[in-house]
């Protein structure tokens, strides 16, 4: 235990504005800060700027990347411009990669909340609840929730943030349970606040660090899943995403590579700059676990 | 009895209660569900008149109360009965069980080629932590954490089979070689290489790095240094006395992804027509074959809830300190 002492103190020590001096000498976490904002910039503005619409033929069909005659990625089998699809495919996966974050987030702290500082029964239930959610394969289960509630980008933002809050549940209880014994909660508790004051300002302000690393993790596992569930066809079939452009053009992958690769690619652009940024932060909350 | 068989009991018993669970809460979420099954079915016959939609409600049991119906459905799923599918009309436990051998086949080579690789780069690296290699492991553990797995199998497919036509492009045999044993077998590794690849390098990725911080730890420890300090030889410390403790958290991480390995294996079978479960979930859903999408949930459930049981055994014959208590 003294292992967590050290680590709690140090945290302590370089939290807050200790914290985000850390982070911005973290070159990569950086780096991968500016390049989501570039592609959250792209994605807004992106699409009014460059005049082409991601979903109508631009040029002739399976133009080649720099192909004179087409546009600057090339064309698919309908002569859709790629670099309009993956200029316009990131709004829907990353709305709905944020919302669903947040949703299963916010549900996970509750979850996670209650029981980590209450314990006992409260804890056994929800503790029992929660593994009810993480038994079904997450992508199985929100395939299930499509099929019953119907495609449509709020009912996806649902189906997805309501199978990953177990994660950040566990975490949330964890960190409640290891809290609620330390002296300034006990100190809190002391000079009579209610149950709900220590759990919202004296606790939670503690436990946010890992949290905040697990929220930029299952933001990049959302991107991920709204993509393979575009990719797989189970999403509304009229908007444009990266996952659902590679899955229209997956029948052509041995001719037509660049209708694949690119929006592709833009995912795993997007997917690994918000892990650099949630690498950075876990480094900056804790500088004991640097590099491992 | 001893406290082993009685701690044993208490996790099969929980584990048993926690797909009764699963089951109550599909079967809720069924009924949540807009949508009218009777009418569903009356149209499927072509027929929607009031005393046909009375009949199905009855033949169906779907005139009985919420809690008799659900009754009824555990009854069955105690009974290993998960009802037929509408679309090929013969029982779906059977239907999913054919193509079992497929999917545990790419997950299992997938799961192999990870730990195994994973752990020896863990081991490889963590006695260098300040090496190329090293903090090569962490940008492979990042990319690989942010890649869609369904794009690195379509890249593989590009490379390996259409630009370089050495591996098949999908599919898990070749009509040459039916009849001859060893044909057959070579041709299905074959086949099985690139989505085992595909499939087993993203939790390569995550592997090695996890292998590599826990062998850190485990290499700073004491014990570690009291093996170096009787003399012991290098290779005895790392293999034989810090890789035991520095693959429990590789174990627990395979042991708990096994749900999320069944979610990558149904979207790599998706690109390589590997004809496993999760082929079968995705045609199922566009045939709208309701029972079989249900018995695939629910079978996936019992095996992930399996998979943790087993992990959680094999812990505590591994290690005496959790052998009673709990693990968590």
């Amino acid at each position: 235990m003294t292992d967590l002492g050290i680590a709690i103190e140090s945290s302590v020590e370089t939290g807050g504005r200790g914290a985000f001096r850390m982070f911005l000498r973290n070159k990569p976490a950086v780096v991968g800060s500016v390049v989501f904002i570039i592609i959250v910039l792209v994605t807004i503005f992106g699409p009014g700027m460059y005049g082409t619409e991601a979903h109508k033929m631009a040029a002739g069909p399976f133009l080649g990347p720099g192909d004179d005659a087409g546009p600057l990625l090339g064309t698919d089998y309908l002569g859709r411009d790629i670099l309009a699809g993956v200029i316009t495919g990131g709004r829907t996966t990353l709305f709905v990669a944020a919302v669903a974050g947040a949703l299963s987030m916010g549900l996970g702290l509750v979850v996670g909340s209650l029981a980590g500082y209450f314990g006992g029964w409260i804890d056994a239930l929800l503790m029992r609840f929660t593994e009810i959610f993480q038994a079904m394969p997450s992508l199985l289960f929100s395939l299930v929730l499509i099929y019953l509630i119907g495609p449509g980008t709020w009912k996806e933002t649902l189906a997805i943030g309501v199978t990953m809050w177990a994660l950040p549940a566990r975490l949330t209880r964890a960190e409640f349970l290891r809290l609620r014994e330390m002296e300034f909660v006990k100190a809190s508790r002391a000079i009579g606040s209610t149950d709900l004051r220590i759990m919202t300002r004296t606790i939670l302000p503690n436990a946010m660090p890992p949290l905040l690393v697990a929220a930029t993790l299952l933001v990049v596992i959302a991107v991920l899943f709204h993509a393979g569930l575009a990719f797989l066809g189970m999403v509304d079939i009229n908007t444009v995403s990266w996952g659902s452009i590679m899955g229209k053009n997956r029948g052509y992958t041995l001719t037509a590579w660049w209708t694949v690769a690119f929006p592709g690619l833009a995912i795993v652009a997007t997917g690994l700059s918000i892990a650099l940024i949630g690498d950075g932060l876990q480094d900056a909350f804790n500088p004991k676990l640097r590099g491992r | 009895m001893t406290a082993l068989a009685r701690s044993i009991g208490i996790r099969l018993g929980q584990a048993i209660g926690l797909l009764l669970a699963v089951v109550v809460v599909v079967f809720l979420l069924i009924q949540i569900a807009p949508g009218d099954a009777a009418l569903y079915l009356a149209g499927e016959q072509g027929v929607g008149d009031a005393e046909f939609l009375a009949k199905i409600r009855a033949d169906y049991g779907l005139d009985q109360p919420l809690l008799v119906q659900l009754g009824t459905y555990i009854g069955n799923v105690a009974q290993l009965d998960l009802g037929n599918s509408t679309y090929f009309g013969d029982p779906v436990l059977g239907l999913i069980l054919e193509r079992l051998l497929a999917t545990v086949l790419l997950a299992g080579a997938a799961l192999l080629f990870a730990v195994v690789i994973g752990v020896a780069l863990g081991v490889f690296t963590a006695r260098r932590p300040e090496s190329p290699a090293s903090h090569g492991v962490t940008v492979m553990s990042l990319v690989g954490f942010a890649t869609p797995v369904f794009w690195l199998a379509l890249m593989f497919i590009v490379v390996f089979a259409a630009k370089w036509g050495v591996l098949p492009v999908g599919g898990i045999e070749d009509v040459r070689y039916e009849g001859n044993w060893l044909g057959e077998t070579i041709d299905t590794l074959q086949h099985l290489i690139l989505p085992a690849i595909s499939l087993g390098i993203i939790y390569l990725a995550i592997y090695s790095r996890l292998a590599r911080a826990s062998m850190l730890e485990v290499l700073e420890s004491d014990y570690i240094r009291t093996a170096r300090a009787k003399g012991a030889h290098e290779r005895v410390v790392v293999y034989k006395h810090a890789l035991r403790n520095g693959i429990i958290p590789v174990v627990t991480a395979a042991g708990l992804q096994i749900g999320n390995l069944l979610s990558g294996a149904l979207r790599v079978e998706f690109v390589f027509a590997w004809p496993g479960i999760g082929q079968l979930m995705i045609s199922s859903i566009f045939r709208r074959d309701s029972p079989m999408v249900v018995g695939i949930v629910i079978f996936s459930a019992a095996m992930v809830i399996l998979a943790n049981l087993l992990t959680d055994l094999v812990y505590r014959l591994i290690d005496p300190r959790i052998r009673v208590g709990g693990t968590r």
